[in-house]
């Protein structure tokens, strides 16, 4: 007898279907799965088997052969093994379910036939519903995250006992609540309240935060620089709805989404020994890099002079679309990435900065490490925040100002940029002409056409200006760049080497 | 530049010869103590320096040095856009004519026309450590811009720190001369290499040794002795109480040059040597003014520095950054502003020129004084 099942499996962050055809016949008894299975997917064998004989099924003595189409599509990861199940049980006649070929179905099966959770299983059941399939069976709890794709049944099954229930229209399991994506209560996560002083390292916050621009912090250990950027997302507008499915999409493949379920924005913090894959997606099968996890949230380096350089050259490409391209043998994967890159980096190897006395450092390995800086990435950085451990009076003094109040004038300066450019886009984003008409006044407009000429600044470091210049007018509400604006935004800019 | 312009005699050319030969044999042998010391060693005829230095090979070197033929050397000299004086000639500086351990001939790259008209008090050399703080690197970099606009010609190294600022901030406004340790056609430090090149341009980098020869640690105490001797005075910026630039002072104090130091910190161990230099009566040197006044006696040539007048908050700034804050948080503290006011307010003051900042985003007082400072 032959049946049909439909699943799928995980290619990056996105799902492709995959057909389970079952054939069981007279032979010698045997279990043979092909159609480029992967070695958890060719260990499904004996979960199968051990789970259906511990569910009260009975495992067919005959010679079954699973065939897993398209067969030149690698299928990895243990999610096939109900779908591998359902189809042996519906051929070898214990199952009589004439509905298996119109529902979609994933999950991992214990030894004992209860169904482990799946990563993925929200693109999987966006997956499902695009191919038409009427409902699809997950693990019961990956329930309320497949809920969160409309237009399909999500029926959630915690084990292969409840199966034959579920045939017989016994049993109908209540289609589970899905996942709130609303940002839960703000209050309790990091607050901006907890920087205290350093009133201008909070304006580089805040601007950065409102145009999108990226952030270079350069101070001493200990100075707040890790602290001040665990605290940005917290200042960053809400996402958008369409936004939150796309940050649960990635989440949800990576199998984070419990991680983030305040539903609040992505922040990353890999530690500067990450391999090139590792930060912008790699190996085979690709898996998606540090760089798709901080979609539409922060990645914050710390010891920028530490990372890898390759790995830092391979984050360049992605910073300026948006989006990493892997490519391998046989395809080429796209993953998202639009993420707001924070950095911070120590004046010396040692830490202290060369103003110090008791810094040691050799003054060719300060150019160096110094030299590192200014390589890499810094042309993609647009402010750069020199930060100094916060007094004793400062540390002891009233608490800031809290996060919801900056970012009620970071969303305000978001939507103006908004009207200007368009849905979803920010300053940072401005290309080199749109950053040339903004509205500047003449006085700040002579400010920058004096320190253009003054200190041979290249057309990349003038346009670097005219953008953070419009998100301080859009955080101050004017229409016209002014000379206090403008002056600002020429202290807040990242220097080129001089 | 690549013009013929060699007059030095083959004699001369072929000493300069012998010493980049002799490099690795003096290395062993010149350790620093008196009877020891690079120039003391550089006094001593061919024969007698082979005989000290390389006894073993003295004849095989000599021998291969007074091979080389007066066309050879001249046209390797050309090979490298490079050029030579010696002591003969009339292109030769009067101020190294004093000195007794003076070097034979000068290979420069660059105009010559900057060393025809040398005499030590038009030139001023500027030295100082390799580890220089902020402080030092902008005090070096404006002493260097306003004693080249004064028509000074500013002489020094090309090292790491102050030499490389003094350099910089000359090469912008006037003339500059570079003496370098090893062959006046290769960038030492090589991370200086763009400086150098704009130096051969513009100005003149000069040395003792041929076109090709490699820096050894002696070297570097012997260049000391030409850029002593080459100006008519010698100012430390900044140095530990150990330092290479502490050679140079004394060299030039020998050669009865005068001695400047400019103060910093006592508790700065960067500042040990120019303040012992001023304890042991050096000339203290807070500007180029100072300088001026020591060589050409107080008031011969006034140097103009006082920038625009201030707006009271900017100068409440400006007096923040005199006391030593250095971020803009600091500043905005001391003067009790906020973030974006601190902001505009240094933006401001570095267009002005009162300060500069650095590519760490950390804020130093630059020599420019406010009217109002000026005033009381």
């Amino acid at each position: 007898m032959l049946a049909t099942a439909h699943t799928f499996t995980l290619d990056g962050i996105a799902a492709r279907p995959v057909r389970v055809e079952v054939d069981v016949h007279r032979g010698l008894p045997g279990f043979q799965i092909v159609g480029l299975p992967d070695a958890a997917v060719r260990e499904a064998r004996e979960r199968v088997r051990a789970a259906l004989s511990n569910c009260g099924f009975e495992f067919p003595l005959r010679r079954i052969v699973v065939n897993l189409a398209p067969a030149s599509l690698r299928k990895a990861g243990p999610g096939m093994d109900l779908a591998i199940a359902s189809a042996l049980l519906s051929a070898a006649g214990q199952l009589e379910w004439e509905a298996l070929s119109r529902v979609a179905m994933v999950g991992e099966l214990a030894l004992d036939g209860s169904i482990r959770a799946v990563n993925g299983a929200l693109a999987i059941a966006e997956a499902a519903r695009q191919g038409g399939a009427e409902a699809i069976l997950v693990p019961g709890d990956n329930g309320p995250e497949a809920a969160l794709a409309e237009g399909i049944d999500v029926i959630p099954v915690d084990s292969l006992t409840h199966l034959p229930a579920l045939v017989a229209g016994e049993w109908e399991p209540r289609r589970p609540e899905a996942l709130s994506l609303r940002p839960g209560s703000v209050a309790g996560g990091p607050d901006l309240a907890d920087l205290r002083g350093q009133p201008h390292l909070r304006h580089a916050l805040e601007v950065a935060a409102a145009g999108g621009h990226s952030l270079l912090m350069i101070g001493p250990p200990g100075a707040g620089k890790s602290l001040a950027a665990g605290r940005l997302p917290s200042i960053l507008p809400p996402l958008a709805s369409a936004e939150a499915l796309e940050v649960a999409r990635i989440a949800s493949a990576c199998g984070r989404l419990g991680d983030s379920l305040s539903g609040g924005r992505p922040f990353r913090a890999p530690h500067h020994t990450i391999s090139p894959g590792g930060l912008v997606g790699g190996g085979t099968p690709p898996r998606p890099g540090e760089a798709t996890l901080a979609h539409r949230g922060v990645l914050f380096l710390d010891e920028l002079c530490e990372f890898r350089r390759d790995a830092l050259e391979a984050l360049r490409a992605p910073l300026e679309t948006g989006e990493v391209s892997i490519s391998r043998a046989s395809s080429t994967r796209t993953l998202p990435c639009r993420f707001m890159l924070v950095a911070a980096a120590n004046p010396c190897p040692c830490g202290r900065g060369e103003a110090d006395p008791d810094c040691s450092c050799a003054p060719i390995a300060v150019q160096r490490y110094q030299g590192r800086l200014s390589g890499a990435l810094a042309d993609r950085i647009d402010i750069l925040a020199a930060v100094r451990q916060p007094s004793a009076a400062e540390i002891g003094g009233a608490p800031g100002e809290a996060s919801a109040d900056v970012r009620e004038r970071v969303c305000a300066a978001r939507e103006r940029q908004e009207r200007r450019l368009g849905p979803g886009r920010c300053n940072a984003e401005m290309t080199p002409a749109e950053a040339r008409e903004c509205a500047l006044s003449s006085d700040a407009a002579g400010l920058l056409a004096e320190l253009y000429a003054r200190q041979r600044l290249s057309g990349r470091a003038h346009d670097r200006a005219l953008r953070l210049a419009q998100t301080i007018a859009d955080l101050d509400g004017v229409e016209t760049i002014g000379q206090e604006q403008m002056a600002q935004a020429l202290q807040l800019r990242r220097r080129d080497r001089g | 530049m690549g013009r013929e312009f060699t007059r030095a005699c083959a004699d001369c050319l072929r000493r300069s010869r012998l010493l980049a030969l002799l490099g690795p044999y003096v290395e062993r042998i010149a350790t620093g103590e008196p009877g020891s010391r690079s120039p003391e060693l550089l006094r001593l005829s061919n024969e007698d320096l082979v005989e000290v230095a390389a006894p073993k090979v003295a004849r095989q070197l000599l021998g291969r040095v007074r091979e080389l033929s007066e066309r050879q050397l001249r046209e390797e000299l050309v090979a490298a856009r490079c050029w030579a004086c010696c002591r003969h000639d009339d292109l030769y500086p009067e101020g190294l004519r004093d000195a007794a351990d003076a070097p034979w001939a000068l290979v420069g790259c660059g105009d010559p026309d900057l060393l025809a008209g040398l005499e030590p008090f038009g030139a001023v050399t500027v030295v100082g450590s390799r580890r220089a703080t902020s402080y030092g690197r902008e005090v070096a970099r404006e002493l260097g811009r306003e004693l080249a606009a004064a028509g000074m010609v500013v002489v020094s190294g090309l090292a790491f720190g102050i030499d490389a600022c003094a350099h910089r901030g000359a090469v912008d406004a006037g003339r500059t001369i570079a003496v370098l340790g090893c062959g006046p056609d290769t960038a030492y430090p090589a991370a200086h290499r763009s400086l150098w090149r704009r130096i051969c341009e513009e100005d003149l980098v000069i040395s003792e040794f041929p076109p090709g020869a490699a820096p050894w640690r002696w070297t570097f105490p012997a260049r000391n002795r030409i850029m002593a001797a080459l100006s008519g005075m010698t100012v430390v910026v900044e140095a530990a109480a150990r330092s290479g630039s502490l050679i140079t002072a004394d060299l030039a104090a020998d050669l009865g040059r005068d001695l400047g130091a400019v103060p910093g910190p006592v508790t700065s161990r960067a500042s040990a040597g120019p303040n012992n230099l001023l304890a042991g009566g050096a000339c203290v040197v807070r500007d180029a003014q100072d300088v001026l006044d020591a060589m050409l006696g107080a008031g011969a040539r006034k140097l103009d520095r006082c920038g625009p007048p201030l707006d009271p908050h900017l100068a409440a700034v400006l007096a923040a950054v005199e006391g030593g804050a250095d971020t803009c948080d600091a500043v905005a503290t001391a003067v009790d502003l906020s973030g974006p006011e601190a902001a505009a307010a240094l933006a401001r003051l570095e267009l002005l020129r009162y300060v500069t900042c650095s590519t760490m985003g950390v804020y130093s007082r630059t020599l420019l004084s406010s009217p109002a400072t000026s005033a009381i």
